[in-house]
This record gives C-alpha cells, sequence and structure tokens, in this order.
C-alpha cells in the first residue's frame, strides 16, 4: 500500500492538475501536487528505512499488461534496497523542486500545466525504478523522456526551446533504439523480460554465442551493449550527449529535477539494475568503463570554457555521470549509486541556486553580465559555495568531507584498483576533477565576486529569493553536506553487503570494493591535489589577475574554439545526419515516388487509354464509370463462376 | 442471437434506405439517422464481444444459408475478424460526426455512401465464404471512390483513377486465384478451405495473386503511392474510414487467407516481405519528414505503420501475430484520430499546408492536448496503443531474424522525428499569422469525436489485455498449423 502510495501520488497530482487546472485555478493546483509530493517523499524515508536497513525485499502486483505467447508481463512495483535509494532521491528532490517552483515559476501564467508535467515526470520517473520488468522499465524510461521534451519546450514560443525538446526527444530515441532491441535481445534468449527469470537464467548462457545482424558475437555482451546503448542517450554520455545542453532552455527547476539529479541517473541505475547480466559481460563493461571516462574528461573540457551559468553546470552533470558509468564498469555499482546519491544532493542545489541567481537576475544566464552578487543576494550565495565544496570534493582524507569528497573520491580509487590499460580511466577522472574544481570556482567567482559586469538597473533590482525557494536550497545544503558522511559505511562502506542485499550483484571474481582499499597513498591523495590546483588556477584567472582568461583564450584560439564549440559535435550530426535525412526523404518523395512509381503508373495508365480510347471510350474520367465498369465485371466473372460450378458438379 | 451478424452487417443498409426515402434538402434529417443507425449497430455489435467465447479458435455466430449453388450466404466471426467488426462500427458514428458540418453538398448521398460502406466493410470482416468475401472486399471501393470523388478536393479525379489502376490489377489476380482454388477443393467454404492443404507450387501462385490485392490495400510499398494521393483529396470522414478500415482489410487478408491458407508459399515469400516491410518503414518514414502537407505527412506515416503489420504477420509467431492485429486495431484509433484533428483545423482555415499554421496552443489548448496524445501514440510511446503493437512485431522479428529487426527498429527514431517536427511546425512556436488570431478550440461536438479515441489510446495502451485475450486463441491456432504446415516442408523432399 505505501509503495503503491509512493508512485501513484505524483500522478494523481499531474492527473489533476493537467486536466482541471484551468479550472480549480494556479494555486491550488502548485499546493495540491506539491503536498503530494511531499507525502510521497516521507513516505519514501520509512520506506528506505524499512526496506534499507531492515533488509526486506517486495513485490507489489498492480495490474496485467502485455500478455502474448511466453510474453508474460505485468504493472507491478519491485522494492529492494536499490529501489528504496532512488525512491528517496527522486522524491526528495522532486518535491524540493515542487516547493521551488511555486517561488520561481510566480509570474508563469501557466502554472498548473508545469505542476502538471513536473508530477508526471516524477510519476514516470517512480515507475522506472520501481519496475519489476524490463517493459515497464521501457515505460518509465520513455515516460520520463516524454515529461522531459515536454518541459524543456514548456516555453514553446521560444524557438531554441522547441528545437531543444525534439532534439532530446530524438536523441534519446536513439538510445532507446539500442534499449529496445536489447529487450528484445533478451527475450529472445531467455523467453522472458522479467528481471527475476532473466537474472536466474544469465549464468547459463555465459560464453555462449548468438547471431546478430549478420554476426557470430558473445550473446550477453550483445545484449548488454545494446541496453547500454539506453544507458548512454538518457544518461547523456559521449556522441549521444548533445541533448543535455541544449535541455537548459527549459525552466532551471526542471534541469535541476530532471537534467541532474534524477532523470539524467537512470542509465546508471540501469546498469546497477541489471548487474546480474552486465557483470557477466565483461567486454561490455570495459566499453561502460571506457565511455564513462571519455565522457568524464569531454565534459569537463567544454564546461571550462562555457559562459550560461545553466551549461557550465549541464557540462558538469554530464562530466559527473561519465565518473557514475566508469564506477559501473569497474564492478563498483554500490560506488555508483553512492555518487548518484550525494550528486542528487549538489547537483539540484547547484540548479536551483543558479536558478536563483538568473531570478534574482531577471533571467539573465550570462556569467559575463554577472560578478558581485555576493552581497545582494548572500543566502544564494552560501548555497552555492556548499554546493561547490561538495561538487568539487572537499574534505580531509581518513576524517570527513563534504558529499562528493566521498562518493567521488571512492570512484577514482576503484578506478585505479581497476587496473585499466595504462591507469587511462583513473588519470582521465583525476584531470577531470581538476578540471571540474576550475569550472566550478570560475563559475562561482564569475557570479559572485569581483565588480559587477551587470547594468546598474539589474544589479540594484537583484534580490534574495523568497522562502519557498531558500528552503529548498537549505534542505538540499544539508544533503550536499551531509549525504556523504552519514550515510557512506552503508553504501560503500562496512554495511555495504548488508544494505545492498540481492539488489546489486557482484560476480565471484569481483572484489574491487576490497581492492580499492589497498592502493597506494598518493592514489588517494592525487583527486584532492588536483581539486587544490584547479581552485588555485581559477582564483588567479577570476579574482587575482582578471585579464588572464581573455589572453589565455587569444594564445590557444583554435583550441578555446574548439572548446567553445563542443567538440564541434552538433555541427558534425547535422551534417552527417539531418541534412542527409532531410535530403534523401525528398529524394525518395519526388524521384521514388514521384519519378518512378508514378512515372510508371501514369505511363502505363496513359498506355491503356491510349489502346482502349480507342475502341470505347471508357477511361471518362468520371468515378461512375470507373465504378459500375467493376460492378459488370464482378457480375460478369460472377455469373462465370456459377456458371463453372454448376458444370463442375455435373462433372463430378 | 443467431443471426447477430447479419443484423450487425445489414443494419446500415437500413439506415441507407430510410435516408434515401428522404427529401433532398433534409440535411439535418439525413445526418440524424445516420448517427443513430452507426450508433445502433455499433451497440448491438459490443453484443457480440459480450457473448464471444475468448477459449476457442473456432468461428462464432455462424449462419449459413444457400445461395448461389456451391457459393452459401455464411458469415462467422472469430478472435480476428471480431474486432475489427468493432473497430468498423465504433468508428462509424464518429465520422458521421465528423461529417457534420464539414460536409454540405449533398449530405444525403454522403451518409448514404457511408452507410453502404459500413455494410460492406462489416461484411468483409464477417465472411465465411471466398465469393461473399470478394464481394464486400471489392463492393467497398464503390462507396469509397465516390466519397473521394464527389466530395473530394481538387485532383479527386486523378487520385480515384490511379487507386482504381492500381486495385483493378489486384482484384483480377484474386478473384483468378479464388477460382482456381475452387477447382481444387470443390468449395469456397472458408474454413473448408482453411483446412485444405493445397499443392506447394500451387500455394505459390495463389499467394502471389492474393498478395497483389492486399498488398495494394494495406498498403505495401512500392504499390502505395495512390494512398497519400486518396487521402489529400478525400474529404476528413473518407480519410478516416479509409486509414482505420480499408488498409486493414489488407492485413485481414493476410492473416485470414494467405497465412492460414498457403503457410508453405508464406514461409518462402517471408524474407520478401520482411525486405518490403523494412523499406516501407524506413522509406516512408523519410519521405514522411519532408511532406509540407499535413494530410500527406499521416498518410506516409500509415504505410510506415502498416509495414509492422506485414512484418509480423510473416513471422508466424504469436508474439508477431498478436502485435500485427493490435498494431491494426491501434493505427485504426490512432490514424482516424490524426485525421480528425488535420480535420478539425481544415475545416477552420480551408488549407492543410504545414507552414499555415504555428503556435495553435496558444489559442486551443485542448485541440494540442489531444494532438500530442495521438502524436505520442504515432510514435510509439509505451502507455498507448501504438506501442504495443510495434514492440511485440519487432521481438517476433528479433527471433526470426536480427537483422529484420535491427532495421524495422529504427522506426522509433524515425517516426519520432518527423511525428514532432509536425506537432511542432503546427502546435508550438509563437502566434503571429494574423489569421489564425480568432482560432477557436475544439467544440462540443469534436470533443465528443476526439475524447472517446484519446481515451481508449491510453486504456488499451496500458491495459491491452481485453484485445490480447480475445485474439490469442485464434492467432494460437494460426501458428500452430502455420508451424505444422512449414515444418514437414522443411524435410528434404524424400520420396
Amino acid at each position: 500500500m505505501i509503495y503503491t502510495a509512493i508512485v501513484f501520488l505524483p500522478l494523481i497530482g499531474a492527473l489533476v492538475a493537467g486536466l482541471f487546472g484551468r479550472v480549480i485555478g494556479d494555486r491550488p493546483s502548485e499546493i495540491f501536487t506539491t503536498a503530494l509530493l511531499m507525502i510521497a517523499a516521507v513516505l519514501s524515508w520509512v520506506v528506505f528505512v524499512q526496506v534499507g536497513f531492515g533488509h526486506e525485499t517486495h513485490k507489489v502486483q498492480v495490474m496485467r499488461w502485455i500478455t502474448s505467447g511466453e510474453l508474460d508481463t505485468s504493472w507491478s512495483l519491485r522494492i529492494d534496497t536499490l529501489t528504496s535509494v532512488m525512491l528517496v532521491v527522486v522524491t526528495t528532490v522532486s518535491s524540493l523542486v515542487h516547493l521551488y517552483s511555486i517561488g520561481y515559476m510566480s509570474d508563469d501564467d501557466s502554472r498548473s500545466r508545469f505542476f502538471a508535467y513536473l508530477s508526471f515526470f516524477t510519476f514516470a520517473m517512480l515507475m522506472l525504478v520501481t519496475s519489476d520488468n524490463l517493459l515497464q522499465m521501457f515505460f518509465g524510461w520513455e515516460g520520463v523522456g516524454l515529461a522531459s521534451y515536454l518541459l524543456i519546450g514548456f516555453w514553446y514560443k521560444k524557438p531554441e526551446a522547441n528545437a531543444a525538446a525534439i532534439k532530446a526527444f530524438v536523441v534519446n530515441r536513439v538510445g532507446d533504439f539500442g534499449f529496445a532491441l536489447g529487450i528484445f535481445g533478451l527475450f529472445f534468449v531467455f523467453q522472458s523480460i522479467n528481471f527475476d527469470a532473466v537474472f536466474a537464467a544469465a549464468p547459463t548462457v555465459v560464453g555462449k554465442t548468438m547471431m546478430f545482424a549478420g554476426y557470430e558475437v558473445d550473446t550477453l555482451t550483445v545484449i548488454s551493449l545494446l541496453l547500454f546503448m539506453g544507458a548512454m542517450g538518457k544518461s547523456a554520455q559521449f556522441l549521444l550527449h548533445t541533448w543535455l545542453p541544449d535541455a537548459m532552455e527549459g525552466p532551471t527547476p526542471v534541469s535541476a529535477l530532471i537534467h541532474a539529479a534524477t532523470m539524467v541517473t537512470a542509465g546508471v541505475f540501469m546498469v546497477a539494475r541489471l548487474s546480474p547480466i552486465f557483470e557477466l559481460a565483461p567486454n561490455a563493461l570495459a566499453f561502460v568503463t571506457g565511455v564513462g571516462a571519455l565522457t568524464a574528461f569531454f565534459a569537463a573540457t567544454v564546461g571550462l570554457v562555457q559562459n550560461d551559468i545553466k551549461r557550465v553546470i549541464a557540462y558538469s552533470t554530464c562530466s559527473q555521470l561519465g565518473y557514475m558509468f566508469v564506477a559501473c564498469g569497474v564492478g563498483a555499482y554500490g560506488v555508483a549509486i553512492f555518487h548518484l546519491f550525494t550528486h542528487a544532493f549538489f547537483k539540484a542545489l547547484l540548479f536551483l541556486g543558479a536558478g536563483s541567481v538568473i531570478h534574482a537576475m531577471h533571467h539573465e544566464q550570462d556569467m559575463r553580465n554577472m560578478g558581485g552578487l555576493r552581497s545582494k543576494i548572500p543566502l544564494t550565495f552560501w548555497a552555492m559555495t556548499i554546493g561547490t565544496l561538495a561538487l568539487t570534493g572537499v574534505g580531509i582524507p581518513h576524517v570527513i568531507g563534504f558529499a562528493g569528497f566521498h562518493s567521488k573520491d571512492a570512484i577514482i580509487e576503484a578506478a585505479y584498483a581497476a587496473n585499466t590499460p595504462n591507469q587511462y580511466a583513473y588519470w582521465s577522472l583525476v584531470i577531470a576533477a581538476f578540471m571540474t574544481s576550475f569550472y566550478s570556482w570560475r563559475l562561482v567567482f564569475m557570479t559572485f565576486f569581483g565588480k559587477t559586469r551587470a547594468d546598474h538597473h539589474t544589479f540594484d533590482h537583484a534580490h534574495e529569493s523568497p522562502p519557498t525557494m531558500l528552503i529548498p536550497l537549505g534542505v538540499l545544503s544539508l544533503g550536499a553536506i551531509a549525504s556523504g558522511f552519514v550515510f557512506k559505511d552503508y553504501f560503500i562502506g562496512h554495511e555495504e553487503a548488508a544494505f545492498w542485499g540481492a539488489s546489486l550483484f557482484r560476480a565471484e571474481s569481483n572484489h574491487i570494493l576490497h581492492e580499492m582499499h589497498q592502493i597506494p597513498a598518493w592514489v588517494g591523495l592525487a583527486p584532492l591535489v588536483a581539486m587544490v590546483i584547479g581552485f588555485v588556477i581559477a582564483w588567479l584567472y577570476y579574482i587575482q589577475m582578471p585579464w588572464l582568461p581573455a589572453a589565455t583564450a587569444r594564445a590557444f584560439r583554435p583550441l578555446y574554439l574548439f572548446l567553445l564549440n563542443k567538440w564541434y559535435i552538433d555541427e558534425l550530426y547535422d551534417w552527417l545526419f539531418v541534412k542527409p535525412a532531410f535530403a534523401i526523404g525528398r529524394l525518395f518523395w519526388k524521384g521514388g515516388d514521384g519519378a518512378i512509381i508514378d512515372g510508371t503508373i501514369d505511363g502505363t495508365a496513359a498506355g491503356i487509354a491510349r489502346i482502349t480510347g480507342r475502341v470505347v471510350k471508357i477511361q471518362t474520367g468520371y468515378m461512375y464509370h470507373y465504378a459500375f465498369a467493376m460492378l459488370i465485371g464482378v457480375a460478369a466473372l460472377l455469373t462465370w463462376l456459377t456458371y463453372n460450378a454448376g458444370l463442375m458438379g455435373v462433372v463430378r | 442471437m443467431s443471426n447477430l451478424l447479419s443484423v450487425v452487417t445489414f443494419l446500415p443498409l437500413v439506415g441507407a434506405l430510410l435516408i434515401a426515402f428522404l427529401n433532398a434538402d433534409a440535411k439535418s434529417n439525413a445526418r440524424w439517422i445516420a448517427f443513430w443507425t452507426t450508433l445502433i449497430t455499433f451497440l448491438l455489435s459490443l453484443l457480440i464481444w459480450w457473448n464471444f467465447d475468448y477459449t476457442t479458435a473456432n468461428f462464432q455466430f455462424v449462419e449459413e444459408h444457400a445461395w448461389l449453388g456451391p457459393i452459401r450466404y455464411k458469415m462467422g466471426v472469430d478472435g480476428i475478424s471480431m474486432l475489427l467488426v468493432i473497430l468498423t462500427t465504433f468508428l462509424m458514428p464518429i465520422t458521421i460526426l465528423a461529417c457534420w458540418e464539414s460536409i454540405q453538398q449533398r449530405v444525403k448521398e454522403c451518409m448514404i455512401a457511408f452507410l453502404v460502406l459500413e455494410t460492406l466493410m462489416v461484411g468483409a470482416f464477417c465472411a465465411l465464404d471466398l465469393v461473399l468475401f470478394y464481394l464486400f472486399f471489392e463492393g467497398g471501393l464503390i462507396p469509397m471512390f465516390l466519397i473521394i470523388g464527389i466530395w473530394g478536393g481538387k485532383r479527386r479525379v486523378y487520385a480515384s483513377f490511379k487507386f482504381f489502376l492500381y486495385t483493378l490489377l489486384g482484384s483480377v489476380l484474386m478473384l483468378l486465384a479464388m477460382m482456381a482454388m475452387y477447382w481444387y477443393a470443390g468449395t469456397t467454404d472458408v474454413p473448408a478451405l482453411l483446412n485444405t492443404k493445397f499443392p506447394a507450387d500451387m500455394q505459390w501462385w495463389l499467394w502471389l495473386a492474393f498478395a497483389a490485392s492486399f498488398a495494394v490495400k494495406l498498403p505495401m510499398w512500392p504499390v502505395h503511392t495512390w494512398l497519400p494521393d486518396a487521402h489529400v483529396e478525400a474529404p476528413t470522414g473518407g480519410s478516416v474510414i479509409l486509414a482505420a478500415i480499408l488498409l486493414k482489410l489488407g492485413g485481414y487478408g493476410f492473416l485470414r487467407f494467405s497465412l492460414p491458407m498457403f503457410p508453405i508459399a508464406s514461409e518462402q515469400f517471408a524474407p520478401l516481405v520482411f525486405t518490403l516491410s523494412i523499406v516501407a518503414i524506413i522509406y516512408t518514414s523519410l519521405v514522411a519528414l519532408v511532406q509540407e502537407d499535413m494530410k500527406k505527412l499521416i498518410a506516409y506515416s500509415s504505410i510506415a505503420h502498416m509495414g509492422f503489420v506485414t512484418m509480423g504477420i510473416f513471422t508466424g509467431s504469436q508474439q508477431g501475430i498478436d502485435g500485427a492485429m493490435f498494431q491494426m486495431l491501434s493505427h485504426g484509433i490512432v490514424s482516424a484520430a490524426l485525421f480528425l484533428c488535420v480535420g478539425v483545423i481544415y475545416d477552420r482555415m480551408h488549407t492543410r499546408e504545414i507552414s499555415a499554421y504555428g503556435g495553435l496552443v496558444e489559442r486551443m489548448p485542448n485541440y494540442a492536448f489531444a494532438f500530442m496524445v495521438f502524436t505520442m501514440a504515432n510514435t510509439g510511446l509505451p502507455g498507448t496503443t501504438g506501442f504495443v503493437g510495434e514492440f511485440l512485431t519487432l521481438m517476433a522479428a528479433f527471433k526470426v531474424n536480427t537483422t529484420v529487426a535491427l532495421f524495422a527498429t529504427t522506426s522509433v527514431i524515425l517516426s519520432a522525428c518527423y511525428a514532432l517536427y509536425l506537432y511542432r511546425r503546427i502546435i508550438f512556436g509563437a502566434l503571429e499569422k494574423p489569421s489564425l488570431k480568432a482560432i477557436l478550440d475544439l467544440s462540443p461536438r469534436e470533443i465528443a469525436i476526439l475524447g472517446p479515441l484519446a481515451l481508449l489510446t491510453i486504456f488499451y495502451g496500458i491495459y491491452p489485455a481485453p484485445v490480447l485475450d480475445v485474439t490469442a486463441a485464434s492467432v494460437k491456432n494460426i501458428v500452430q498449423n502455420y508451424e505444422a504446415a512449414v515444418k514437414p516442408a522443411a524435410a528434404p523432399l524424400a520420396p
């Protein structure tokens, strides 16, 4: 009952606000949806304590879904530790974002629609994390995609918002293309797509091959890679990341909820949930590590030079998701989920903080037009600072630190322990940690320090946000400070095995959690050093010597442009996919359908018309003539048939 | 109860007769009679579902009367045809409502045409005699010709001419094949023919002849080019019936005749069908992407969706055929709704040019919501009916041939591209065009039309069991027979 309530309360909120929002009004819609989400959040923490610390696993059958032959799927809820962690993350951040939006969206005139979308998103996300089979997971997966599409395009008058919304949906669909094929593959191999059945049977096909697209390939590897393609789309990994920065066109609370804390982490959740499959496909895991490390590095480089406050945080998110995938790839699933958990708090905090800045600056997002805001919006400043401390991983080794210190450094250590070729994963992550520190402090310095670059009017009117926005910042600050050291022992420490129970799977040979504590001391210190260097350079560049950034950009202009233009990947895709798709479409239409097919038909028709036209004027072009002609034909054939039938009877 | 099928089939004809006796200017009466006739027909047809036995694959509600010698008047439904009958009777009242205001010329004749069409289509789905089927099947074209030709757009003659040429060839070949079957089996009784084992080489020719007719109807690539033209020229109601029901006759034909009667040939031709299906899915999706006319875009997307039907049927598996059936029903609802959505704004602005619109959500929030539901169903979003059929057929295709599934699955990307691009151009953006400033949101009549369709789209998307349960037994029977027929054929031809 409690589980059903958590999942369906947001749906009720969405339906009421969405269908009756215009009747009941904006304010009641806001209060209703937010209240339901608060209840769901409280219940989620109850479940977290019950399941996570009490080691129970529950299943709730809701309804049948698709049944066909041996395929038997239903709507059902699966509650284990992994789910309960996700429940807490999703409902907590979502309820805070709901509350925050009451303040942030206060001058928008379709607020009930906004809150309906937010609640619908939350419902879809909860369906995703509670699914007991891949089909329901896919439902949640695409459902959050729809919500993301609607929310990115919420300000539908802006052409950029519409373009970004479509881009997000389509790029995610590219990932889902792989995800769907992966599900088909699982069904093909196991005759089922229910988790328990698949997990139980997975060990039996280790080392077996199957034919895929004409090649003989290792069954579990190809299926894992196909499924991972979905994760790459949803979690904005390299090559399928292009939608995430553009998604910042949506309202900022959306970026905090969907594009930072919850939806984009679905890919990580998926790999963790399917650890019984991935764990048996080492080659696929190596690929996951590679993609994660590359994304962590790539996104951080782009984040260095962006000027839009939200885009910096978006690339940071992309980069942090790369960290999580590295953890998955090296088999440290608990570490990945731990970082997912802490990241949700501090990244939502950073986004909501950025929203508070944008709110104060009357929808200015360009950091080049900010500066000196510390005195104007002190509470926001402190919240952003806490978020930055947590993201960059500030802490005292073996003692205590902010949230990111515990989770991110654990990933870096696990990457070292995994011993990837040339330690590439480890070094990518350390370098990314340095860049993370640089761009995060750059953001803080450019926004809050120095002399303001904003125009007088905007700066003078900059004001601290209302309580509805500050309370969420406060709560998330608490999470950004404490979620690391409070939960460390359970997620990745001594209590780890008991905490996760059967919800995460590790092969017998996987000792990564043990090995990551056996590493040389310098390995653990390197990320801290990188972080400090990043801070110092950012301080030099943006506080001490403000002329330095421009000079550097001039000195390394090609590299600067390369990074500023996001490695030109959007341009590449436009040239490679978008333009050709339209060109081929036009070719098929005008050439294929028009010239060849219709040309042949019309030619034949004209030929027939010429021939028959000489004999009788049948081709009159009048509809009823044709109809009449056909009737006669039918009648004639019928007569012939009955006549012959009679004859047949006689002959027999 | 024993002649329920005949009642459902011919009740619309009675309504048509009633209208025929009206004064020529009694527009309103003609509409109301047509509406009530179709509504009562729908309610009666629900009795079929109510009394339907889910456990058997046999034909139910069978009626049989002597007619023309060996040709008997025989009607009956199984899990496959029953749902198509319900789909037809369900959509007819909606179609009549859709014509309510958009058709002002020759209203009486229009209503008669639609009612006759209903009789012929329901008859085609119920007929259990080859010749009877042929009569209903081909006869359905006549009212459709008239609807396009009389109430259609500017190029209606070209469109119907094209349709005629395409269909003619297929029809003749199918009729010849039917005669050959009669010569061989000595009967035109469908259940008997389902148990007849035709020799392999004969199956080959029969399969081709039937396919010629069904492929045009469905339509399959490359005999699809009549469809966009027909849709563009047809009035809204005509498009609805064309897309939702007439196309399904092709799929139904493959499922009722080609696959179970000619299993060996079906297996041999399956690779060809898969190839054509994939081409249909990818090719027409790309063509849909560049369309400038709303109706053409939806027509092309219809062809792509029908590709899943043919692909699913010829996998010969439970999921494939269940999926194909579901896809047909889903497409019946969704494409009908999309054409109705086009009709809504066409009635207001009298243009189908996509570029004439933009920013409609500003003035038409209800319309935008309904259109969004159907757009998402069109892209196969889970939770809508569009997902179930696509997913099942793809799943089945993966079992047969992973390459086929790989190519066909690209549809999840392509459908999102053309559907969302269309939606964006019409609904989103700023409302800048002066002509649109005063456009009105859905009227109560339009809500009554689109509301039920939207509800069904979502309801059967999250709870498809009622439909899948109906088809299960019949499909299982087809699959078993197909496998039994194909397996021995795979063995070497030893004496």
